[in-house]
């Protein structure tokens, strides 16, 4: 068992680092930063009039992350395995003597990592709030942690879909597809419809699948449990399917 | 140390591999032969433990590589074909990189380096992005990774394909000085490369082991040497099979 621990983290270490340093070596990580910092400040600013409103709250903030992240988190996880299989690495991957539990759970933690870094450099719309009257700096603290194991979900798709196929755009395509199909089951336009055609028990079934649902709860200033063990068992949904599908090119069918 | 025991592989019903058996012990260069297609790379591949045997096993130093993949692996040093390597490291990040995967640490982990870097004549360019050297450096550099752990096993996919003569006497030499440590298998399409290199020679033809000697005698079989006793042996099966 302890043998088995050791051999997932040398493999979570060794493919963290070496994916942080891919982001960190070429402006990939910088751009989409930049260009996520951008596009939520546009958005919470002009889209949700944060600063008519005048009040302390960040909640025109939060609102966006979920629809950012459906398109930002594939971008980003778009690579994590497509490069490995395009560029041959994949064989060089599969020979080593590691856990490839530990170099799936690496990859997605090194593209979290930057997720993280992603969400920190926010932290002028914190100071912003506090400064526009008392903000319940509770509750912020608890949907910026919401969201950061939220974006966990969203990479964990977009990694797993990396892992089948060679092709990043193709990866990213297919990731934001799944991606909002899990976003868009919770919005009301769509538990709404659903309700109308299959009764309002389905609307809410089909609801607690989405991640809009639980993020909602958690804007509130609420820890919901379900919601929290909902993301967690997700992105460990992702990690065992992600194995799976790299396990089994040494199958030989591609 | 390196025992194959009825290997096979099929692909969407395609023989690639067809019970390939041989052993291979310490000190001993095999030079493994075969034209394009005749099933030396889905052999390394298998023995290096990135595909799965359709059926048969290949056990290194007794370790199976089916049911102690990682115990196996720990042991082999695999340069697979065209040297994949990651073109936006330089080659001292790529060899932390597999240290890290090793578990090599502190000391063992730099003189580990040093030692490869040494041995592969990569001084020169250790932080110089890999995507901007020349074929021949990075397959050294593949190489370097090949012997990074120092494994008692290892498998080498072309390693001298896109050399000039003076990188390839180089490695010829590498692969002389580490030979009597370790068992090898070179796959190579570079016949005259072979006498050079190896001290056994074993031929494949459509999955299947055609001829197991040393250099010499296969040479010997044939007025025309090395050469003409591999085309030879092509041929021969190519008319069975008709």
């Amino acid at each position: 068992m302890m043998r088995e621990l050791a051999n997932l983290w040398t493999g979570v270490r060794a493919a963290w680092r070496r994916e942080v340093f891919a982001f960190f070596a070429t402006p990939l990580a910088y751009v989409f930063i930049a260009i996520f910092l951008i596009v939520l400040g546009v958005f919470t600013w002009d889209l949700s009039r944060f600063f008519d409103t005048g009040a302390a709250d960040l909640g025109p903030f939060f609102y966006w992350h979920p629809w950012l992240y459906l398109l930002f988190m594939p971008a980003l996880a778009m690579r994590l395995w497509s490069d490995e299989t395009s560029a041959g690495t994949s064989e060089l991957l599969l020979a080593l003597p590691v856990s490839l539990p530990g170099l799936v759970i690496g990859k997605l933690l090194a593209a979290w990592t930057v997720a993280a870094a992603a969400l920190i450099l926010t932290f002028p719309w914190w100071i912003t709030a506090n400064i526009l009257g008392p903000a319940d700096n509770a509750a912020i603290a608890l949907s910026y942690f919401v969201s950061l194991i939220m974006a966990g979900a969203y990479l964990g798709v977009g990694a797993c879909i990396s892992a089948l196929t060679r092709s990043p755009v193709l990866a990213f395509v297919c990731g934001v597809i799944i991606a909002f199909l899990l976003t868009a089951a919770g919005w009301p336009l769509v538990t709404g419809a659903i309700a109308d055609v299959f009764g309002t028990a389905a609307g809410d079934s089909i609801a607690t699948f989405s991640f809009l649902t639980h993020f909602e709860t958690a804007q509130r200033g609420v820890l919901e449990l379900r919601g929290l063990a909902f993301y967690l068992g997700f992105i460990a949904l992702c990690i065992v399917l992600n194995t799976i599908f790299v396990s089994h090119r040494r199958s030989g069918v591609q | 140390m390196l025992d194959l025991e009825s290997l096979a592989k099929s692909f969407r019903g395609t023989a690639a591999v067809s019970g390939i058996s041989f052993s291979l012990g310490q000190g001993e260069v095999l030079g493994f032969l075969g034209q394009n297609g005749a099933g030396k790379s889905t052999t390394m591949r298998m023995i290096a433990g990135v595909l799965e045997p359709d059926a048969g096993d290949a056990r290194i130093l007794g370790h199976s590589i089916i049911s102690a993949r990682r115990d196996a692996q720990k042991l082999i040093g695999y340069l697979p074909e065209g040297a994949p390597l990651y073109a936006d490291m330089t080659p001292i990040g790529f060899l932390r990189f597999l240290a890290d995967t090793h578990g090599l640490s502190g000391p063992d982990r730099r003189s580990a380096i040093d030692r490869v870097i040494a041995d592969a004549r990569i001084a020169s360019v250790t932080h110089q992005p890999i995507s901007t050297l020349s074929k021949g450096y990075k397959r050294r550099v593949g190489l370097a990774g090949a012997i990074l752990h120092d494994p008692p096993v290892l498998l080498l996919d072309e390693p001298t394909d896109g050399l000039d003569p003076v990188q390839k006497r180089a490695v010829r030499a590498l692969i002389a000085r580490m030979a009597p440590e370790k068992a090898i298998l070179i796959s190579t399409h570079t016949l005259e490369e072979v006498p050079a290199m190896c001290s056994r020679v074993i031929v494949v033809d459509r999955g299947m082991v055609v001829a197991d000697s040393t250099p010499d005698d296969l040479a010997a079989s044939q007025p025309g040497g090395l050469e003409q006793a591999f085309i030879q042996l092509a041929s021969d099966m190519s008319d069975n099979s008709a």
